[in-house]
This record gives structure tokens, C-alpha cells and sequence, in this order.
């Protein structure tokens, strides 16, 4: 193959990455944004989903989309609940204080790691996809299944757009995030908000999850990657913009597409976290964020 | 004499009379958590008394292995001259990262070390032909001679991590006993009135850390040369945070917090392992225990309630 086709290639691969990126990213970037949590759990949630999407697509009979739909549906609510009760029973007593979540949620990560690895075990399983189609380009055959999963992912994204900006629980979401106190005052239940907005940030890396799962495969140690991305996607977008969330997920998994492609992933890696590194350092706000 | 010397020094003691004394299964533990505590009451000196809360610390951990054992395995260095190496990348590392990083503080401070040690870590597999990668490689035997003594056998290798740890306790001691460590805790209390008082923060953390990281690279550097072998894993995340556990659990801001959790933690996760191996869950639930109920620690808890004066 030529340049020109493997650059395809490796966009189209990139493009793929950036669509599942965002969609977890933007669920780490609504917590942070709404509840000021940088929740270290976020990849083992996107690691759960995967494990249960691999449970429910063996427990459901009939063809494979049947499955696929199944725990589309199923394993979202069941993350979500996990991390509301995670909300209730540890975040909440601690007031959300920044410092002492991250060293709750850091527990929180260890917890679930292990317990996935202990009821799943150590093997890496594949889900089987919802349809075998390819799309024959001149140069490569290409799976039609991740071009679903970039519509997919698109298609989550302005449902997520849409609820923040044009219903109730959006701007009550949007109110919270501007000034908990003063929200309160008119109101709104900040505690059921918050337990809300930590649910669906984890709903939210579990349909990111569950749409892979076919691709990479469910591995109790997949929610490390994921979220060190995550991190770097939504802090170069700048903490808490939706926005900015989702343009720097297409621009750092294109580039991780490429990179990866012609040098070498963990290359890519090392570079992407030295420059969210220096984002922070001299940029506090983000590359797309304003100035405050 | 004061009371506070008498427990520390009669600590250190009681740690060398073990040595000698306890079977050689717990001996060589204690030799492992004495190791441990090194590093994490130099991460404790950081977070515990200056607040500055770092998820990089395995970062300067694994500068000091790496500092002490690559030489070793490619050149053939002694154990002295690696001890001295590692200590000083320790420090290096943390110089390094702390005149970027400590231009952030709170959450930032944390994700921008938590990305630096990420880096490092993934430069360690990234050259893997040179460093041994995620396998690592196993200390040559004719550089685990320190002084004349080999580090092998139990006994020299007990008395090495017990002068170290008592070398980096009684200078603990010392620093927070003196000006500057009350400047420490000036700037974790509250940051604006210590400048008012004249004093450069970031001049007063950058030196915190590097002095956290020469603890920090000391710890690796006797931790490859005393149990022999070096690997990229203890360059990962979990090396971040399990100073940060020990602290939380034996007291932040306490001298003694570093070895009484490192103890803890060592013989919990030992104990757990006889009946089932997820230790893991031990490791969150701890963490998470302990943010929740007893964010102070026992000595913390000691000193709010029996000895107001303990260090």
C-alpha cells in the first residue's frame, strides 16, 4: 500500500478512537464540570460496561444484534446505579471535597478492578459484532461495524447536546454547575443533581464501552487506557466544556490514529501526556477553553 | 532529652534489636517495610506536612531503582556509589518536575504529576532494550556488595534498609523540627498569609519536593540493590499511591505515619493473602475507609487526643 491509503487508514482508525474517546470523555467532563470531581474510577466504569455487555450478550439468545441492542440497554443502567450508589454512600459524605474524591475514587478503581478480575477473571473476551459487513474501498477492505460505531457515537453526543441544552435536567444540570448555593436557594435538589450527572457521566463511558467491546475486547485491565485519554482529552478541551471535550477527542485520537500507525502507540502515548502536562501547566483552561 | 527523641530513637532501637531476633521470614518483611517507609516519609514530609498532595511519586521511586540498578546491570557499579546515584536522581527527578508542576496547585498539581509519572513510566517500556521494559531485569550479584558486606544474606541486608530508614527518620525529625519545617506547615495551612509573612512558596515547595524525591530515589535505589531486581511496574500508578495510603493510614503530618502504615498495609495485604489473593480490594477499600472515617490517621488520632506535642 501506498502513503496516501495507509493515511486513510490510519485516519479512519483514528476516527474510531476519537468517537469512543469522546463519548467517555464527555461523561468525565460533565461530572467534573457539574459536581468540581475528577473521578479516577471513570475507566473502570467504562471497563464494567464492557465486562457486562460480554455477560449479556452470552446470556441472550438468537442472533448476535439481539445481544448487542440487549446490552446496549442494560449495561448503562446497571453502571449508572453503581455509580449513583457510589454518589450516595462515599462522594456525598465527603462534601465533594477535590482532594479527598480523588483519593475515594482511587479506592473506588481498586475495588472494582478486583472484583472484576475476581468474578470475570484474567482473560480477555470478544463480544461478537451486531452485523459482518465490509466496505471494500479500492486499497482495504474496511469494517462497516466501526463506521456504525462513529454514527453511534455521534448520535449519543447530540443526544447529550440536546439534554443539556434544551431540557429541564439540562439547565437545572447547567444552573448547579454555575453556583450550587445559589441553585439551591431556587430549589433544585443539588444532592439529586449531583447523583444524577455521576450516574450518567458513568452511563455514558459504559455506551462508549459497550460499542468497542466488539472491536477491542473486555479485559478487566481495559479501563487504564480510556481514562488516562479521557483525562488528557478533557483537560486540553478544557475542564467542564462540552465543547472542547469533543474537538480535542477528534483531534488527539486522529493523531493517536496516526501516530500509532507510522511510530509506535506507546510513542504516541508518552507524547499526549507530556502535552497535557504542559497544557495544565501553562494553560490551566484548556486549549478551547476561555480565559476566566 | 525530650520525650519525643526517647520514642523516635528508642524506635529505632527496638527496629535493629528485631533484626537480630525475629525469624528470618519477618525479618526480611521488615527490612521490606522499613524500604517502604524510607519512601513514604519522604512523600509524607510533601503531603502530610506541606499539603502538597503529588500522584507522581513513583516517578522519582523509579529514578532512584533505575539510577542505582541500570548502572549496576551495564556497567557493573558497587552498591555505594548506586545508593548515592539513586538518592540524587530522586531528587533530580523531583527538581525537575516540581519547577513545572508546582506552578499548579490542588486537583492540577495532582493530574500534572500523576501525567509526569505516566510519561516516565511509559519511557521505561518505550526503551526497553536499554531499561529491560515491563520484565525489568535482575540486579548482578557482584554489585549487591555494600562496604564489604553482602546484601544477599539476611542480616547485612537488615542492618542497610534499618541505617537508611534511621538516617531518613532522624533527619524527618530534624526538618520538621526546625524552621523550615514550621514553614512547611505554614504553607499547607494557608498559603496567602505565609507569603504575607515573607515567605516564596514556590521556593519553599520546590525544595520540599526535591527533598520528598531524595527520600523517594534513597527508597528505590535500596529497594533494587537489597531485593535485587528493578521493573518498569514499580514506575506505575500504584506506586503513586501506595505512599499515599501508608501516609493515610499511619497519620499524615506525622514522622512516624510512614512506617506504622507501611506496617499495617504490609501485614494486612500479607494476612488477606493466606484466605483470598484480592488484595486489591484491600488496597480501595482501605483508601476508601479511610478518606471516609478517619481522614487523620492513627497517630493523627494519637495526637489529637493523648500527646498534642508529637511530631
Amino acid at each position: 500500500m501506498s502513503f496516501g491509503p495507509f493515511l486513510l487508514l490510519a485516519l479512519m482508525e483514528g476516527l474510531v478512537t476519537a468517537a469512543v474517546l469522546s463519548l467517555a470523555a464527555v461523561g468525565l467532563s460533565l461530572v467534573f464540570g457539574v459536581m468540581r470531581v475528577v473521578n479516577v474510577a471513570h475507566g473502570e466504569f467504562f471497563m464494567l460496561g464492557a465486562v457486562i455487555a460480554w455477560f449479556v450478550a452470552g446470556l441472550v439468545p438468537g442472533p448476535a444484534w439481539v445481544g448487542f441492542l440487549a446490552a446496549l440497554a442494560i449495561a448503562p443502567v446497571l453502571v449508572g446505579a453503581l455509580a449513583a450508589a457510589a454518589d450516595g454512600l462515599i462522594l456525598k459524605r465527603l462534601n465533594y471535597d477535590p482532594e479527598a474524591t480523588i483519593v475515594a475514587t482511587i479506592g473506588l478503581l481498586y475495588m472494582i478492578q478486583q472484583a472484576a478480575l475476581t468474578f470475570y477473571g484474567p482473560d480477555a473476551r470478544p463480544v461478537p459484532a451486531p452485523f459482518e459487513w465490509r466496505i471494500q474501498l479500492p486499497w482495504f477492505g474496511y469494517s462497516g461495524y466501526k463506521l456504525f460505531v462513529v454514527a453511534a457515537a455521534v448520535a449519543v453526543l447530540l443526544a447529550v447536546w440536546r439534554l443539556m441544552t434544551h431540557t429541564r435536567a439540562g439547565l437545572v444540570m447547567r444552573a448547579t454547575q454555575v453556583d450550587r448555593e445559589v441553585a439551591r436557594a431556587f430549589g433544585i435538589d443539588v444532592d439529586r443533581v449531583y447523583m444524577g450527572t455521576f450516574a450518567l457521566g458513568a452511563a455514558l463511558a459504559a455506551v462508549a464501552a459497550v460499542l468497542v467491546v466488539p472491536i477491542s475486547q473486555a479485559h478487566y485491565l481495559m479501563g487504564g487506557d480510556p481514562l488516562l485519554l479521557s483525562f488528557i482529552v478533557v483537560i486540553i478541551g478544557g475542564l467542564g466544556s462540552l465543547r472542547g471535550t469533543v474537538i480535542a477527542a477528534l483531534v488527539i485520537g486522529l493523531s493517536d490514529g496516526v501516530i500509532s500507525m507510522f511510530f509506535s502507540p506507546t510513542l504516541a502515548k508518552i507524547l499526549a501526556t507530556l502535552l497535557v502536562a504542559m497544557v495544565l501547566v501553562f494553560r490551566p483552561q484548556g486549549l478551547f477553553g476561555a480565559r476566566t | 532529652m525530650s520525650r519525643v527523641w526517647a520514642l523516635h530513637l528508642g524506635l529505632l532501637v527496638a527496629l535493629l534489636a528485631a533484626g537480630f531476633l525475629l525469624p528470618a521470614y519477618h525479618a526480611t518483611n521488615l527490612a521490606r517495610i522499613m524500604v517502604l517507609a524510607i519512601f513514604a516519609t519522604g512523600y509524607n514530609l510533601a503531603f502530610g506536612y506541606t499539603g502538597l498532595l503529588s500522584l507522581g511519586h513513583a516517578m522519582f521511586f523509579a529514578a532512584g531503582m533505575y539510577a542505582a540498578g541500570l548502572p549496576a546491570w551495564h556497567w557493573g557499579w558497587g552498591a555505594a556509589p548506586g545508593l548515592v546515584a539513586g538518592t540524587l536522581a530522586g531528587g533530580a527527578m523531583a527538581g525537575l518536575a516540581g519547577l513545572l508542576a508546582l506552578r499548579t496547585a490542588g486537583v492540577s498539581f495532582m493530574i500534572v504529576t500523576l501525567m509526569f509519572a505516566q510519561a516516565f513510566a511509559l519511557a521505561i517500556l518505550y526503551f526497553n532494550g536499554w531499561t529491560g521494559g515491563d520484565e525489568g531485569f535482575v540486579i548482578p550479584d557482584a554489585s549487591r556488595v555494600l562496604l564489604g558486606a553482602d546484601l544477599r544474606q539476611d542480616l547485612p541486608r537488615y542492618v542497610t534498609a534499618w541505617g537508611l530508614f534511621a538516617a531518613g527518620l532522624i533527619a524527618a525529625l530534624a526538618l520538621v523540627g526546625s524552621r523550615f519545617g514550621r514553614v512547611m506547615v505554614a504553607l499547607r495551612e494557608n498559603e496567602e498569609r505565609a507569603r504575607m509573612l515573607g515567605i516564596d512558596p514556590f521556593a519553599a515547595k520546590l525544595r520540599v519536593l526535591v527533598i520528598s524525591g531524595l527520600y523517594a530515589g534513597a527508597g528505590g535505589a535500596a529497594y533494587a540493590l537489597l531485593f535485587g531486581y528493578a521493573g518498569g511496574s514499580f514506575a506505575g500508578i500504584q506506586y503513586s499511591i501506595l505512599p499515599m495510603l501508608y501516609v493515610l493510614m499511619g497519620g499524615a503530618g506525622t514522622v512516624l505515619g510512614g512506617i506504622l502504615g507501611a506496617g499495617i498495609m504490609f501485614y494486612l495485604t500479607d494476612l488477606a493473602s493466606t484466605v483470598t489473593d484480592a488484595w486489591l480490594f484491600l488496597v480501595g477499600a482501605a483508601l476508601v475507609v479511610l478518606v471516609l472515617f478517619a481522614p487523620r490517621g492513627i497517630l493523627g488520632w494519637v495526637r489529637a487526643r493523648l500527646w498534642r506535642d508529637l511530631p
